[in-house]
This record gives structure tokens, C-alpha cells and sequence, in this order.
């Protein structure tokens, strides 16, 4: 096979696997919109909210140390133990259940009826607030994130892949990333947990009654309150997992909260409303990115994906406005 | 319930609106929020640290105590030119607002009011040439002496020629990232080295397709100029693709302790700066004495002698050098912000002023004129130590290739004189 031929499934391997990391944030999104009509602008700040607190459970870090120490002059800032990774992660998914809670009590809950933009409003407040109350709780600095998932390149791949060139031609064998590889791994886990809950269970079946109609949903004695705090904690649960993964390649820092601009152009060709879509939205986006960058990028200057991804999602907008999955809203006139 | 609410409002206003009373003002534009807090915060720490030293062991500068009154610029453009707008009345002596793009907003603010702008490390590079940029201050070292360095450091490890190699440029795609292009295809041309350019978008959280391209190309060398995550990400990169980190320079805003989060996976890696490392200076005896253990600390004193601090306070020193240099030239101690910019610009630092502050070698020599307000560029070169998890100094500051910059610095200031009906000043 030419090198160009074994670059350029590379470069879709890893766009696919790019695209499982977008579809992990925007799974997110899905969750919460599905269930509340709400767009969720916080999304991005509940993934570095969630990898903030995992740090910090994990490592024994004293929360709102600065302030202590600022009130009271002490120097405290770490407890002096380490939390093992799963009970950290228990731990970290208890606060963002309490976390749901809140939102459910003391935002969700006075906003009810209102227009969608109103709680699209309170998304942003909430987005705020929260990378403000991550800084004061955890501090601004990098964390590193060690939760045991592998990194670097699959030597094994790498190795077996190396004689695929035809001679004479410079190849240095197939390059993937374990940590990818993991993350498409626990993202198809994802995925069909999330189905299976929603298709098989009661409680799921409730939140797809929700979706469809609150006023019907609370007719037949389904509690809202109930469903926005499960579907909170979920989406929480949910960025908890995309702050491991995106967390362990940069570190935990404030710059995780912009992950969400990665996700938004896969929920518009995914569509708002649909899981699948936005795994598969993800993918389209990851995968064609990775490939215009590779193919045209070196032409214009490069650093194309940023923008690219929009242009993408704007092209399959035209023929699909509410995106590759979304549900086609028909209107009596 | 209305009475406290008032009172609140009142006691808000009367906060946000008192007057600065200290004498001597340097507000700080720092950013301890967003994307790029963990870079900002501990910079901010050193400059506020430094004043606050001068005013606890030294009353302040020649008796007048200082203020570092701090705007919160998220590391946004539009955000510090309203800080700049804000606090530019409350007699602000210079302003170091710790951004290239912010920097570039307040070229003509600052000339058409009179306040010198400092930019340590970063800004305009043609902001050197004092002819043109009379209220720009970018000494000790620039963007384009940071990338003349690396390269004669490139050739210094290669025997003296580099004409078969080829060194990539990965760059923040902003004003700031693209600022050494010109230097580097310039000394592409002169040395004979291929130069490919790989630019990576803000943030720089995926940079998946510019390490597969870097995989694929195997440059012999990779300069980086990155902020913020960018750094850790491309770090982290280049080491899963195991590429080798004693070949890999990055300018001093890709030399912090951050960027070298992976330890061990950086070891080697090296970056230009134009200070020192470590905290072994007498000066920080000074600033845990006075600062540290009297609670007076910016922060909550972790940050005190990381490379970010180091430079924060670096920065506040040459300002403070500037100022007690103005009260000297006007023989008053009240100084206004004009009077600031002719110390900057009779500023000369010697060893001996060095080692006088507490710092003796954290920094190079150099003298600032009228025409130049660049000073030599002399540039050092450290590396990171995975083992003991430090930055080590390893090459000294040296001259740049001056002779080209100069060049470009000419070329680019008379452009800019020329669009803005500038008449360069006759010295």
C-alpha cells in the first residue's frame, strides 16, 4: 500500500476517535435538552466542574482553601491523604447529584413555563457562577489527572503496522492514541447504558414522557422535579466523563470549560434531541475535520478545524434543518 | 430588607469608586479567571508582590508608597481596554498588560495619553524602535530575539550549519503566535533551513492533526509558541509520538511549570527566557520576610519563584527601576506618568543594579535609549529537568542575530509610522 493511502486512514482513525471525545460532550447537552427543552450553556463548565472535583477528592486537596486561609489566616491545603480513583469518582458523582439538586431547587424550579430563552439565560448565570465557585472551591491552577487511563501511542499498532508501506517509501506505522482508544470504549459503553436506560426502564420511559410533553408527563402523575434532578445528574455524570478524558490529555484547567465549543457543531448535525446523533455526529465532525485539515489545510494556512466544523454542520443544516437525527417539529397553522 | 440592600449598594459604590490614595500607581490588568488563569494568576502574584515589598521594607519608591490597583482582564482584548479605560484616571504610571492582543489596543491609547506601556516579553516587537513607538517599552527581549536565539542555539548543538534541516514552527494562531514568522523566514533565508508552519487554533485543546503532521514530516527541530493549555496539550503531544524533547525550543510562554506537567515526558525539553529560574536570590529572602510570613501575599504564596512569578516580578522591578529613575531626572517624588516614561527611557541596568535589588544575574544587561527601547535582546536558553522537576538555566544570554531584527524592526515601525501619521522623533 502507498504511505498516502495508510496517512489518510490514519487521519480517519484518529478523526473518528477525535469525534467519540466531541460526542462525549455532547451527549451532555442531549441529555438536558431532551428532557427540559433547556440548551444547556453550562455544560462545558459541569465537565471541568466535575474533573475539578475529582482532582481534588482524589488528591486530598482542602476545598475553598484559599478563603480559609484568607478568613483565618491559617495555611491549610490538603488534607495529607490520597482518595483511591473509584471512590474519588463515587465520591464526585455524590456532589454532582447534589449539584443537580440545586439547580433543580433553586433555578429549574422557579423557571418553570418560562420561554426557552429565558432558561437559556439562566444556563449562562449558571455557567458563570460555576467556574466561579470551581476557582474559589479548587483554585486556578493546572491539576494533573491520574486515573490510570494509558497514554501514547500503541507501540503494539505502531510495530505491526510498519510493513504495510510499499519499499522505499517513508512510513513510520499506524499511529493511534490509548487514550482514544479507551475513551471510544467508554463512550460505546455510554451510549448503550444511556439507551438501554432510557428504552427499558421505568424511570427512562418517564423522562421520554417528559420529552415529548410535560403537561402530559405530569398528568398521568410523573414528577418533574424528579426527572430534572435524574437528567441533571446524568448530564453531570456525563461531564464528569468527558473531564477524565479530555482532562488527562491537557491537565485540569479552566480552558476545559471550552470544550463545549467543540460539541456545538456536532449537536447541529446530530441534532438536539438524539443520542445516537450525537455520536455519529461527533464522528462526521471528528472524521471530516481531520481529513479537510489533512487534504486542504497545508493549501490555505492551515488551522482549519476550528472553523471547518461549523461550515460542516451548516452543510448538512441545509438539507436537514433539525439536524441528521433531530425529531422534524410539524406545526399546526 | 430595602435598608440593607441599600446599604449594600452604597458600601459597592463607595469600593468600586474610592480614590486610589497611595501616590504611586501601576495597575495591574491582570487575569485570575478563564482559560488562561493558571498562566495569568501567578504573574499578577509577582508584580503585586514586588510592590508590596518596596512598600513594607523600603517605604515605597524614594518615600512614596505604591498601589497595584488590579483589573480582571480574562485575558480578553475588548475586557482590558475597558480596564485600561477605568483605571488610566487613577494616575497610572505604566500599564504591563500581559497580552500581545491587549498590547496592540493600547499602542495608541497610551501615546495619546501619555503612559508608558510596558511589554516585558511580548506586544509589538517593532515596539523597539522608541523613534516611532515613544511610549512602548519592550526590553530585555522580544518575540523575534526569543526566535533568532533558539535558532543560533540550533546551530551551536549542530556543528554551526543547519542548511539541511527542518525546523517547524507550532504556533498559537493569534497576533501573538505569528509575531516570529517574519524573523524565522528571514533566517530560513539566511541559514539555508527549511521552515514549515503548523498553526493551531484557541485554545489548543486538540491539536490531533498538527501532531500527525508532525509524526509524519519528522522535523529535526520544533520551535513552539503556545499559551495556556496549548502548551500542555502540544507537550503531552510530542511526547506520545515520542518525539525527541532536546530537539523541541519553545519561547519563554511555553517555558513555565505548567507547560512541563508531564515531568518526566518533557525531560529535556528547552525554552528561551530572558531571566533567571529558581528562587535563590536574596530578594526572596526579602519577599518571604516582608510579603510571605506578614500575610501580605497576592496569592496564597505557592506560586513564589515558578518561572511566571519570577517574571511578574521581574516586570514590576524595571517598572519600580523606571520609576525611582524619573524621580531622580525630574527631582520630585510625586511623578506623573510622562515623567515615568523618561525614566524608562534613561534606564540602565548594570550587574551591579542587579545584584543592588537582590538579583544579582536573573537577568541580562541593558541599557534603554530615545531610539531604542528595546535594549540588546540578550536571550538564555533553560531546560526542563524531569527528574527534579525544575527548569535549569543552560545556555547564557546571548546577543541575538540583531543585525536582521533591527532590520525588520525598522521596516515594520516606519510601516506603521507611515499608517498612523507618525513623525519618528529625531534622536
Amino acid at each position: 500500500m502507498s504511505a498516502d493511502f495508510l496517512y489518510t486512514i490514519e487521519v480517519i482513525l484518529n478523526g473518528l476517535m477525535a469525534g467519540v471525545m466531541y460526542s462525549l460532550v455532547a451527549l451532555g447537552f442531549v441529555l438536558i435538552f431532551k428532557a427540559s427543552g433547556i440548551f444547556n450553556y453550562a455544560q462545558g463548565v459541569m465537565a471541568l466542574f466535575a474533573a475539578l472535583t475529582l482532582v481534588g477528592i482524589q488528591t486530598g486537596q482542602v476545598p475553598f482553601s484559599h478563603l480559609i486561609n484568607a478568613i483565618f489566616g491559617t495555611n491549610v491545603h490538603h488534607f495529607g491523604w490520597q482518595v483511591p480513583t473509584l471512590l474519588a469518582i463515587a465520591l464526585t458523582i455524590g456532589v454532582m447529584v447534589v449539584f443537580a439538586i440545586i439547580v433543580e431547587r433553586y433555578i429549574l424550579h422557579h423557571l418553570v413555563n418560562q420561554e426557552p430563552i429565558i432558561l437559556f439565560m439562566a444556563t449562562i448565570g449558571l455557567a458563570y457562577f460555576m467556574e466561579g465557585f470551581g476557582d474559589i472551591m479548587w483554585g486556578s491552577d493546572i491539576k494533573t489527572l491520574d486515573v490510570g487511563l494509558p497514554s501514547g501511542g500503541s507501540l503494539w499498532l505502531e510495530e505491526y503496522t510498519l510493513g504495510w508501506a510499499a519499499e522505499g517509501e517513508q512510513y513510520y506505522g499506524m499511529y493511534l492514541d490509548k487514550l482514544d482508544m479507551v475513551a471510544s470504549l467508554v463512550a460505546i459503553v455510554l451510549v448503550v447504558s444511556l439507551t438501554i436506560f432510557s428504552q427499558y426502564t421505568t424511570t427512562g420511559r418517564a423522562l421520554r414522557a417528559v420529552a415529548d410533553d410535560h403537561q402530559a408527563a405530569l398528568s398521568v402523575g410523573i414528577s418533574l422535579r424528579t426527572i430534572w434532578v435524574i437528567v441533571w445528574s446524568i448530564a453531570g455524570f456525563v461531564a464528569l466523563v468527558a473531564g477524565i478524558m479530555w482532562g488527562a490529555k491537557s491537565g485540569v484547567q479552566f480552558s476545559l470549560s471550552l470544550i463545549a465549543l467543540k460539541a456545538l457543531p456536532v449537536l447541529m448535525l446530530g441534532g438536539f434531541t438524539s443520542i445516537p446523533g450525537a455520536i455519529i455526529g461527533g464522528l462526521i465532525i471528528g472524521v471530516g475535520e481531520k481529513l479537510f485539515e489533512y487534504a486542504i489545510g497545508p493549501m490555505i494556512g492551515g488551522a482549519t478545524e476550528n472553523w471547518f466544523a461549523y461550515v460542516l454542520a451548516l452543510m448538512f443544516l441545509v438539507f436537514r434543518p433539525q439536524g441528521l437525527f433531530g425529531e422534524k417539529i410539524i406545526e399546526r397553522v | 430588607m430595602k435598608f440593607t440592600k441599600l446599604a449594600t449598594v452604597a458600601l459597592t459604590t463607595l469600593a468600586v469608586s474610592a480614590p486610589v490614595v497611595a501616590d504611586l500607581v501601576f495597575p495591574s490588568l491582570s487575569y485570575r479567571t478563564g482559560p488562561y488563569a493558571a498562566g495569568g494568576a501567578p504573574y499578577a502574584d509577582g508584580y503585586a508582590d514586588y510592590f508590596t515589598l518596596l512598600n513594607e521594607r523600603d517605604g515605597g519608591i524614594g518615600g512614596v508608597l505604591t498601589a497595584v490597583p488590579e483589573c480582571e482582564t480574562g485575558y480578553n482584548t475588548a475586557k482590558g481596554v475597558e480596564c485600561y479605560e477605568a483605571t488610566k484616571g487613577d494616575g497610572a504610571l505604566a500599564y504591563q498588560p500581559l497580552s500581545t492582543g491587549i498590547t496592540y489596543q493600547l499602542i495608541p491609547k497610551t501615546m495619546a495619553d501619555d503612559i508608558p506601556l510596558m511589554t516585558q516579553g511580548y506586544g509589538r516587537t517593532s515596539g523597539a524602535n522608541g523613534k516611532v513607538f515613544s511610549h512602548v517599552f519592550n526590553f530585555p527581549a522580544n518575540y523575534w530575539s526569543g526566535a533568532s536565539r533558539i535558532i543560533n542555539r540550533i546551530m551551536e548543538e549542530n556543528g554551526g550549519t543547519i542548511s539541511d534541516r527542518n525546523i517547524a514552527l507550532v504556533y498559537h494562531n493569534s497576533g501573538y503566535g505569528k509575531e516570529p514568522i517574519p524573523t524565522l523566514k528571514a533566517l530560513a533565508t539566511k541559514h539555508g533551513f527549511n521552515l514549515t508552519l503548523i498553526p493551531v487554533d484557541h485554545p489548543g485543546q486538540e491539536q490531533k492533526s498538527q501532531w500527525l503532521q508532525i509524526r509524519r514530516e519528522r522535523p529535526d527541530n520544533i520551535i513552539l509558541y503556545g499559551w495556556g493549555v496549548m502548551n500542555q496539550v502540544a507537550l503531552k503531544e510530542a511526547a506520545n509520538i515520542r518525539y525527541p524533547m532536546d530537539q523541541m525550543f519553545g519561547i519563554w510562554w511555553s517555558g513555565t511549570e505548567n507547560d512541563a506537567l508531564e515531568g518526566m515526558g518533557s525531560h529535556g525539553y528547552k525554552a528561551a527566557t530572558f531571566h533567571n529560574v529558581g528562587s535563590d536570590y536574596p530578594v526572596y529572602k526579602d519577599i518571604q520576610k516582608f510579603v510571605v510570613d506578614a500575610g501580605l501575599t497576592a496569592g496564597d504564596g505557592s506560586n513564589v519563584g515558578t518561572v511566571l512569578y519570577n517574571r511578574g516580578m521581574y516586570s514590576a522591578m524595571l517598572a519600580a527601576a523606571g520609576a525611582a529613575n524619573a524621580q531622580e531626572i525630574h527631582g520630585v517624588k510625586d511623578i506623573t506618568s510622562g515623567m515615568m516614561r523618561d525614566g524608562l527611557e534613561a534606564l540602565n541596568v548594570t550587574n551591579e543594579f542587579m545584584a543592588a535589588a537582590g538579583m544579582p544575574e536573573f537577568g541580562p544587561e541593558f541599557s534603554v535609549s530615545c531610539s531604542n527601547h528595546g535594549g540588546p535582546g540578550n536571550v538564555g536558553i533553560q531546560q526542563w529537568d524531569g527528574n527534579s522537576r525544575e527548569w535549569k538555566l543552560v545556555g547564557g544570554f546571548e546577543a541575538p542575530d540583531m543585525e536582521l531584527i533591527n532590520a525588520l524592526i525598522k521596516a515594520d515601525s516606519e510601516a506603521y509610522a507611515a499608517e498612523n501619521n507618525i513623525t519618528p522623533r529625531d534622536c
